[in-house]
């Protein structure tokens, strides 16, 4: 049975800077307990979509062009204020990406929660506050809260990322919709929580018979929960079946790209590790001193690297995995002596760096590079494309002003940046571009070996298995060692001969990568790795047992 | 959170203390002498000076006996009122100086966060520009100016309203309760707009009209609150600027509160009334601010916790 | 969720600085531009008044007395005779430079303050402002009168008194801006280059800074000069026979009832300049500063 039918659906947004057509004459349909998955990346129009079912979109600059979307016959886009809050209250629940900012920070978890049901515009369905709170304690109970009776009176602050997420959905599904949108709902989240989620999302839906419009920018998660998968790219409808036939019988190229672009395997490309160690890191602690904390109080330190020893060989890339909160970027930037160490040894060939003078390190500076999470931040907004390059060939004396064009003119080809551009700012590039600079930057001065601190993990997933080719190939030319740090174990597998995984400042586990993955010794690295998803969903089915 | 309350008021102490010293001092180090004789004064003023303030006596020692009496609350005798304590001046003008503040500040929260709010509630459109430009004026339009202007327009060309005095003919608390509020009302509109914008732009609002609660409940129960904390931590400066506004406002109506005698004061080098005026108006200011902090505070229950946790 | 169109950057072939947009973006806003056209025009008519003034500033007509605006006097003149256009273009001049001397006052105490508090940051910068704090609960308004009264009318401790006060928001402002941009990763990449802290401060910290500093610059002018003209009206501030809005202001009121011009004119000088002056400053934020919500 059909309950949501949206037909020629077509949104445009009128901005100062002219108009952009978001979403283009979109059609799909839903039955009951149904999965339908949506797709695409930054820009594609999967959020507009499903916001304009609910009027959540500002309006201006937001326009709904044309269509149809009718929920259980009556149309959603043409109806007047007080049934879109019937609908809003009592049919269609949305789960928001961020839990941090989606909850109301002023209002305690549980107030938030009833208040669908006592402030229901329908009289019938209004519950008095008493009754309420029951419905929303045994809720609370079944999403997996803990000690929901005090729980109940909390502030969102008081929650995790994962338990907020979980306190959204109770709220979602206080007033038992019909249909569950969920907006990219693990996101945010680390890899393990996301399991969490998604599995607790799949029994509710279950348990309910409700059906479920699952967005996402990353394949991978949909192939297990997904019965259907629309694929969107600029507004427009790439591909649209079942979820089967999109991963096994793809027929779009946009589609393909994005099914290729998910890393998938091991490294492709042979392993240069030598045998001579280049940097080693014995016994580091790095801590974060908290002012407002006096010195005896024993949260006085933020133990960020709690005691991590590790070598890393010449030439070879050696992958750094932990979930948000581990050290391990702390730990990347204490080998650069950006962090406060706390005690410990870090060598660089052999020789002391930890106790160097900055005059001292900075031969070192020329041969150890970093590239940044944040294409956006990592860049200066009021520094060219050229000022930026120069800065590292100037500082170190590794070209003069007679040659200095013509390096850097080599520099944005090698990380392939058009030779136009060399005198735009950060604001004129796109993401991935913005990262190409930072690389460059980063690769300058030949260095040695570079830092990787989660390079990709800001970009779309297109964008992001062509950085990871960039890097692999400059590896790969330059000969580099590579320090590679990141939440996303497809891609650290994809990517290094060697792994370390860190949790709470320490090193729970290290090895080669392959062998790691086959067959990991400690319950933490297993946990972290039967949580990826398999972007594959006859696989993914079998290995999640809970679908 | 106990806790915290007395170690913001352990600090609210040297703060106080770095005002009556820096006070006492600057009337001390006056050219020639803030005590010296001077004809006007009559002899039993001088003698009482000379008894209170030990003036035969070292600075220093003047200073500790002067700490210990506004201690026990005693400011002295008035140097110019004969026969007056400066405590008995600031208890005759402080229930005027307090219900102009009141009205002022009534109309300054009744207008202000009305119309920031309503501006809030949609930006770009008639109902945001119109009391935003009218607020800009109301910042541009200060009271020494705007109470004349009201004064010359309402009172002496319509004669609609009295133009001086307090509590004496009906209706003559209405120009200095506006003259004086107005300002206020202008900053706490453009505050309000701001901080409601600010909190409208918020995902936890998408979440509550997702909710399919009405828009009256999303503004009043979702934004409000977080809305309008930047209008409280105000209150504190706030009151302060009222206070000194009171300055202008009562000598441009005749009332006789704590601003007038300030004023009067000044020009009169009434140094003993000007001093013990200074300490009791820097007093309640810095209670105020202690106060509006405390409330900014407790309304937003990550900081309360944070607090309470140490 | 809408992330506007990324790709046509790609194709757009002029580089544009964010200085470049930003003044694009303030030439669109009109209130913005009549601000500066006010205040440019307000500046050399100040620098101009010994010259363009149509009266000699003390210049009295006592049997003229006080007259209407007419041909002669365009704004009319005061009761000994004198020429209002000349007093209010004189008075403007002493408003303008109290303004921008104790803005500078408190621009340079202010920058030094909070830049040093927010780059080195930890405990120096906790005990930075832990003073700033403390100063903020001072009532200055007060203190200031009480200057003015104990050592009588002095411009130069004006600007000292107002400057006093006006620094402390500016060095939270340049604490908060510099501690922002410090935490960017694009410093830390600059650190990881080798960058001396003083080539960090001065090629990727203060340019980025400058915009917010800007902006509460030229809004902090017409602050001050609203503070001296409230002093000044009250007696406190300037001294005749130096003159300013204020001290106009305060004598067009005593007469306002038979000669309403001399109460008016100068408080349309007042009004206009501090509107012109918020109205730019608004525009300017607007313009550099597009993330800071208009309070």
């Amino acid at each position: 049975m059909t309950i949501l039918d949206v037909k020629n659906l077509s949104i445009s947004f009128y901005t100062r800077n002219g108009t952009v057509k978001a979403v283009k004459n979109v059609s799909f349909n839903l039955s009951k307990g149904e999965t339908l998955a949506i797709v695409g990346e930054s820009g594609s129009g999967k959020s507009v979509t499903c916001y304009s079912l609910l009027d959540l979109l500002p309006k201006p600059p937001a326009k709904i062009e044309s269509g149809n979307a009718y929920f259980e016959g009556s149309d959603l886009l043409n109806c007047d204020k007080d049934a879109m809050r019937m609908h809003r209250c009592d049919d269609i629940a949305i789960i928001f990406q961020d839990p941090m900012t989606s909850l109301n920070p002023f209002l305690t978890i549980g107030e938030q929660i009833i208040e669908p049901l006592i402030k229901n515009p329908n009289p019938d369905k209004k519950l008095a506050r008493k009754d309420a709170k029951l419905q929303a304690l045994s809720l609370l109970r079944e999403v997996g809260i803990k000690n929901a009776d005090e729980r109940y009176h909390s502030y969102p602050h008081e929650f995790s990322g994962g338990m907020r997420q979980r306190v959204m959905i109770a709220m979602a599904l206080i007033t038992e919709p019909k249909l569950l949108i969920c907006d990219e709902p693990t996101t945010a989240l680390d890899v393990t929580i996301q399991a969490q989620i998604l599995r607790l999302i799949k029994k509710l839906q279950k348990n309910r018979d409700v059906a479920v419009i699952f967005i996402s920018h990353d394949l991978g998660v949909v192939a297990g929960i997904a019965d259907k998968v629309m694929v969107m790219c600029d507004g427009e409808i790439k591909e649209q079946d079942s979820t089967n036939e999109v991963f096994y019988k793809t027929k779009d190229d946009y589609t393909k790209r994005l099914l290729a672009a998910i890393p998938d395997g091991a490294k492709r490309l042979p392993n240069r590790s030598t045998k001579n160690i280049l940097v080693e890191v014995k016994e580091l602690k790095t801590y974060f001193k908290n002012h407002t904390k006096k010195r005896t109080d024993a949260n006085y330190f933020t133990r960020a690297v709690d005691d991590v020893s590790l070598k890393v060989f010449e030439g070879e890339i050696l992958g750094l995995v932990g979930e948000s909160g581990s050290g391990k970027s702390t730990l990347g930037r204490s080998i650069l002596r950006l962090a406060p160490i706390y005690d410990g040894s870090i060598t660089y060939g052999g020789e002391d760096i930890k106790n160097l003078t900055k005059t001292n390190l900075l031969p070192y500076r020329k041969k150890m590079q970093m590239i940044f999470q944040d294409p956006y931040a990592s860049l200066n907004p009021r520094m060219t494309v050229y000022e930026t390059l120069s800065e590292p060939l100037l500082y170190h004396k590794v070209a003069s002003k007679n040659n200095i064009d013509s390096l850097i003119y080599q520099l944005m080809d090698d990380v392939g940046l058009a030779r136009g551009s060399i005198f735009k700012y950060p604001h004129e590039f796109s993401g991935g571009q913005r990262q190409r600079i930072a690389i460059g930057r980063a690769v300058a001065t030949r260095p040695e070996f570079i830092i990787a601190d989660e390079p990709v993990s800001a970009l779309d997933v297109t964008i992001q298995a062509q950085i990871l080719d960039l890097i692999l190939n400059l590896v790969e030319k330059h000969n580099l060692t590579m320090l590679f740090i990141s939440h996303d174990l497809s891609v650290v597998r994809y990517i290094s001969d060697r792994v370390v995984v860190m949790n709470a400042g320490k090193i729970i586990e290290q090895g080669i990568t392959e062998q790691i993955w086959e067959n990991p010794a400690k319950p933490y690295t297993q946990d972290l790795l039967s949580a990826i998803p398999f972007p594959d969903p006859i696989k993914e089915r079998k290995r999640a047992t809970w679908l | 959170m106990l806790k915290f309350l007395l170690s913001r008021i352990a600090q609210a102490i040297p703060v106080l203390l770095v005002v009556v010293t820096a006070t006492f001092f600057i009337v001390h180090a006056a050219p020639g002498g803030p005590f010296s004789a001077d004809k006007a004064v009559p002899p039993e003023v001088i003698e009482a000076l000379e008894a209170q303030y030990k003036l035969d006596q070292p600075v220093w020692r003047q200073y500790i006996s002067y700490l210990g009496d506004i201690l026990s609350g005693d400011f002295g005798p008035s140097f110019k009122y004969p026969g007056r304590s400066v405590n008995e001046l600031i208890m005759a003008g402080i229930p005027i100086t307090a219900e102009l503040a009141f009205y002022a500040m009534l109309v300054a929260l009744g207008l202000g966060v009305l119309s920031g709010v309503g501006a809030a509630m949609r930006p770009n459109t008639l109902q945001d520009y119109a009391p935003m430009t009218l607020a800009m004026i109301g910042i541009c339009m200060p009271s020494f100016l705007l109470g004349p202007l009201l004064v010359l327009v309402f009172g002496i060309e319509l004669e609609m309203v009295p133009v001086s005095g307090w509590g004496d003919i009906p209706g003559d608390k209405i120009l200095p309760s506006i003259t004086l509020g107005t300002g206020y009302a202008a900053y706490i509109a453009r505050l309000s707009r701001g901080g409601m914008l600010e909190i409208l732009s918020q995902d936890f609002i998408r979440t509550a009209r997702a909710k399919g609660l009405s828009e009256s409940t999303v503004i009043i129960k979702h934004a409000l609150k977080g809305g309008l904390i930047p209008v409280i931590a105000f209150l504190g400066p706030a009151f302060a600027g009222l206070l000194a506004g009171s300055f202008v406002v009562e000598t441009i109506f005749q009332i006789p509160g704590i601003g007038r005698f300030y004023v009067q004061a000044a020009f009169n080098r009434d140094y003993t009334l000007i001093l013990g005026m200074t300490i009791f108006l820097s007093t309640l200011i810095i209670i105020f601010n202690l106060i509006s902090d405390l409330i900014s505070i407790w309304l937003n229950p990550k900081l309360r916790d944070e607090i309470s946790n140490g | 969720m809408h992330e506007g169109n990324i790709q046509s950057s790609e194709t757009e072939p002029v580089s544009s600085s964010l200085w470049r947009d930003a003044w694009i973006k303030l030439s669109k806003n009109r209130l913005a531009l009549f601000g500066l056209f006010i205040l440019l025009t307000l500046i050399l008519v100040s620098l101009l008044t010994p010259i363009i003034a149509p009266y000699g500033y003390e210049e009295q007509n006592l049997a003229l007395g006080a007259t209407a605006p007419s041909s002669t006097h365009l704004l009319g003149t005061d009761i000994f005779g004198r020429d209002m256009l000349t007093r209010i273009m004189y008075g403007g001049r002493v408003s303008l430079m109290v303004g921008f001397v104790a803005t500078s006052v408190a621009l340079v105490i202010g920058i030094t303050w909070g830049a040093i508090a927010g780059f080195f940051g930890g405990r120096l910068d906790a005990i930075m402002m832990r003073i700033v704090d403390a100063l903020y609960a001072l009532p200055f308004m007060i203190f200031i009168i009480l200057l003015m009264v104990v050592f009588g009318r002095n411009i130069y401790l004006l600007f000292l008194a107002i400057g006093a006060v006006e620094w402390l928001t500016m060095a939270r402002i340049v604490r908060s801006q510099v501690m922002s941009i410090r935490n960017q990763e694009f410093i830390e990449a600059a650190y990881s280059i080798g960058l001396s802290r003083w080539l960090i401060i001065k090629k990727h910290i203060i340019p980025n800074t400058i915009g917010p500093v800007i902006v509460y610059t030229t809004l902090t002018i017409p602050s001050v000069m609203l503070l001296e003209a409230f002093l000044s009206f009250l007696g406190l501030g300037i001294q005749p026979p130096q003159s300013s809005w204020g001290l106009l202001i305060n004598y067009g009121v005593e007469t306002m009832e038979e000669y309403p011009w001399l109460l008016i004119f100068p408080g349309i000088a007042l009004s206009l300049t501090l509107f012109a002056l918020n109205f730019l400053g608004d525009g300017l934020r607007d313009a550099l500063d597009p993330r800071a919500s208009k309070d």
